[in-house]
């Protein structure tokens, strides 16, 4: 991992140069423009909504901004979570030219996409913000948990976007079955609900590595109070695991890239 | 002392050949297959077996060979793409690659953008790239189009971009593979001339080419590939001699044919066997026709094709008001030809038929029977030297 760092280190003008390619290109097309990173975030707080609708009904009551806001607190990370795994997969197979044209650290084509998407995702904490400053949330000491989480969800998104970037160069149907993943992981990630819901039983949710993340932004943000200390632990050791060994896979493989893309 | 900045010791590279699974769905069903079966091993071959060379510092070395000689992968193993199955290849320095010009231009970006993306992709900094833009973009002369994407780019435009980009990289090791082609006329022009430039200036320069005279204007040394092997390396003249005999080696006769032309020679005017002439020399083409079936009124054609195999020059030894030859089986003649090599310099094929103009039948044809090369000191272009100089220029 750490040689892996400084070849990333030599070549950050690169880096810094696709992932600036990879945002320019999006809102250069887009007569939305900035309006697309927000879009994601706001369809699922959306359908968050439907979904409190439907179970303030079922539970007799009317929806209430504290049954809605969680949602919206949560939307941005899984939104760049969703997005920046659906991009780096893809981003090898993507440049192929590149790959078998051009020699340089292969890992920064995942990487930027990464990069990019974070991009999308701090557009997005922005307006959150601003939304939160007008809601009756009273900020806490416990805000400072906001970096440490978000630190162990890009250190999970990082090394998931080189294992699977590179698997879909050996196999180009992995691009197929993250889809089919992503598209159903919705409803096994607390977004529109919370862990809590579940009673006891609920805790094996929490095995999902970003399902933590999630609920602690909940808790530090929208609850005030502490994140759940252990199942933060297991979060960040998903992160620190994902860290450590992909980058060694990606490396063992890469070789190979260019006789395959 | 020798300064080796470049060295392949024995380099070997194994290819499979056959499909690769490159989906789940394929692999899951094979890999069962496999095991109930017990599995095939693939053919396997060698794309590069022991290919051993050197090259020294600001040298300019020529690598030439067919399709499929290897020259693509030695090059990728140059440039650390791909990774060679055994051997070592020792690269001192910053080696960088004119592959393809342009690869990794986003079209949707301006031809400012792409200029520091492009040059980041080929390993130079972003501050590198702006203490060399206006050069990059003098070179490419797009100063009025670099705010345009380039996908609203000519293809000429897009090349002459991607080569200026790949000119000012300079690194210690350059190595190109046919990118001299692109642009216009003038444009090429230039990009040989930055190319000697970049030689002067001590880069080493590994070129690879179909373009014979692109490698002997250019490299004092090369290698031919021949399947994956080294089959000549020295001067570059010797190598493209080694070349075109090569491309030159005569099948076997088909029986069926009653007049046949075994051999075709070229001389040049004192008589020495050869294939590289200079402008404006004579050539002397020989040609044998031997007859297994007593034939009457004989004639042979010459018949003269450039690269792109247009033909050049045709004539035959009636035309020419020769008398026709009757041959009695088993018989051999030897036709002479005289020829003035008004070319400009350049790759040519000979070719021969043997004819009889009264009844119209071709006994044999042989083509390309001979392939030559012309050098000249004069820079002509095109396929005719007509031996120009430039008499006068005076401002009136």
């Amino acid at each position: 991992m750490m040689s892996m760092l400084r070849t990333l280190i030599r070549h950050r003008d690169l880096l810094y140069m696709l992932s600036r390619r990879d945002i320019t290109v999006k809102y250069k097309q887009s007569i939305m423009g900035f309006l697309w990173a927000i879009l994601m975030p706001m369809l699922i707080t959306g359908a968050g909504v439907v979904v409190k609708m439907a179970m303030a009904q079922m539970a007799g009551r009317v929806v209430a901004i504290s049954d809605v806001l969680p949602v919206a607190v949560k939307s941005a990370p899984y939104a760049f979570f969703v997005a920046s795994i659906r991009f780096s997969t893809d981003s090898l197979s993507k440049n192929h030219n590149l790959v078998t044209k051009i020699a340089f650290p292969r890992a920064v084509f995942p990487l930027s996409a990464v990069i990019s998407q974070l991009f999308d995702f701090a557009i997005a904490a922005a307006v959150i913000f601003v939304i939160l400053l007008f809601s009756p949330i009273t900020p806490t000491i416990n805000l400072l948990w906001v970096p440490v989480l978000l630190a162990i969800m890009i250190a999970q998104i990082g090394g998931l976007a080189m294992l699977l970037s590179c698997a879909n160069l050996f196999f180009r149907d992995v691009k197929y079955l993250v889809e089919v993943v992503l598209m159903f992981a919705v409803f096994f990630t607390p977004v529109f609900y919370s862990v809590a819901m579940f009673g006891d039983r609920g805790k094996l949710l929490l095995l999902n590595p970003i399902a933590p993340v999630l609920e602690g932004l909940e808790a530090v943000i929208v609850r005030g109070v502490a994140p759940d200390p252990l199942w933060t632990l297991y979060a960040a050791g998903w992160g620190l695991l994902l860290m450590l060994v992909t980058p060694n896979i990606f490396n063992r493989l890469e070789p190979k890239f260019a006789e395959i893309a | 002392m020798t300064d080796v900045v470049l060295e392949a010791r024995h380099l070997h590279k194994k290819f499979r050949k056959g499909e690769l699974y490159t989906s789940l769905r394929d692999l899951l069903p094979a890999l069962a297959r496999k095991a109930v079966t017990g599995g095939l091993q693939k053919s396997e071959f060698w794309a590069l077996k022991d290919v051993n060379f050197q090259v020294e510092r600001g040298e300019a070395f020529g690598v030439i060979g067919h399709n499929g000689a290897g020259k693509s992968t030695l090059l990728k193993h140059l440039c650390g793409i791909l990774t060679p199955t055994s051997g070592d290849l020792i690269v001192k320095g910053r080696l960088s690659a004119l592959i393809e010009v342009g690869a990794g231009f986003h079209p949707d970006l301006t031809g400012r953008d792409n200029i520091y993306l492009n040059g980041t992709i080929l390993g130079m900094t972003r501050a590198e790239i702006k203490s060399k833009f206006d050069a990059i973009v003098a070179f490419s002369e797009l100063e009025d189009f670099l705010d345009t994407p380039v996908k609203r780019y000519s293809s000429g435009m897009y090349a002459r971009l991607g080569f200026a980009v790949a000119a000012h990289v300079e690194p210690d090791v350059l190595v190109v593979d046919e990118v001299l082609s692109v642009g216009d006329f003038v444009f090429q022009r230039k990009s040989v001339e930055k190319m000697r430039q970049v030689m002067k200036s001590g880069t080493t320069v590994v070129f690879v080419s179909h373009n014979l005279r692109a490698v002997a204007d250019l490299c004092k040394r090369g290698m031919l590939l021949d399947h994956g092997t080294v089959t000549a390396i020295g001067p570059a003249t010797e190598v493209i001699q080694a070349y075109m005999e090569r491309n030159s080696e005569n099948v076997a006769d088909d029986p069926h044919k009653e007049v046949y032309c075994p051999g075709v020679r070229l001389r040049d005017e004192t008589g020495v066997e050869t294939v590289q002439f200079d402008a404006g020399k004579r050539m002397i083409v020989e040609v044998d026709v031997v007859a297994r079936k007593t034939n009457a009124k004989l004639a042979v054609v010459l018949e003269c094709r450039d690269e792109e195999m247009y033909e050049v020059f045709n004539t035959s030894t009636q035309r020419l008001g020769a008398p026709t030859v009757d041959l009695e089986a088993g018989q051999k003649f030897t036709a002479k030809f005289g020829l003035t090599c008004h070319l400009a310099p350049g790759t040519y094929h000979i070719g021969i038929y043997i004819y009889r103009y009264d009844i119209q039948k071709n006994f044999d044809t042989r083509f390309p029977a001979r392939t030559f090369y012309v050098r000249s000191e004069t820079d002509v272009r095109g396929v005719a030297h007509l031996e120009p100089e430039v008499l006068s220029q005076d401002k009136s």
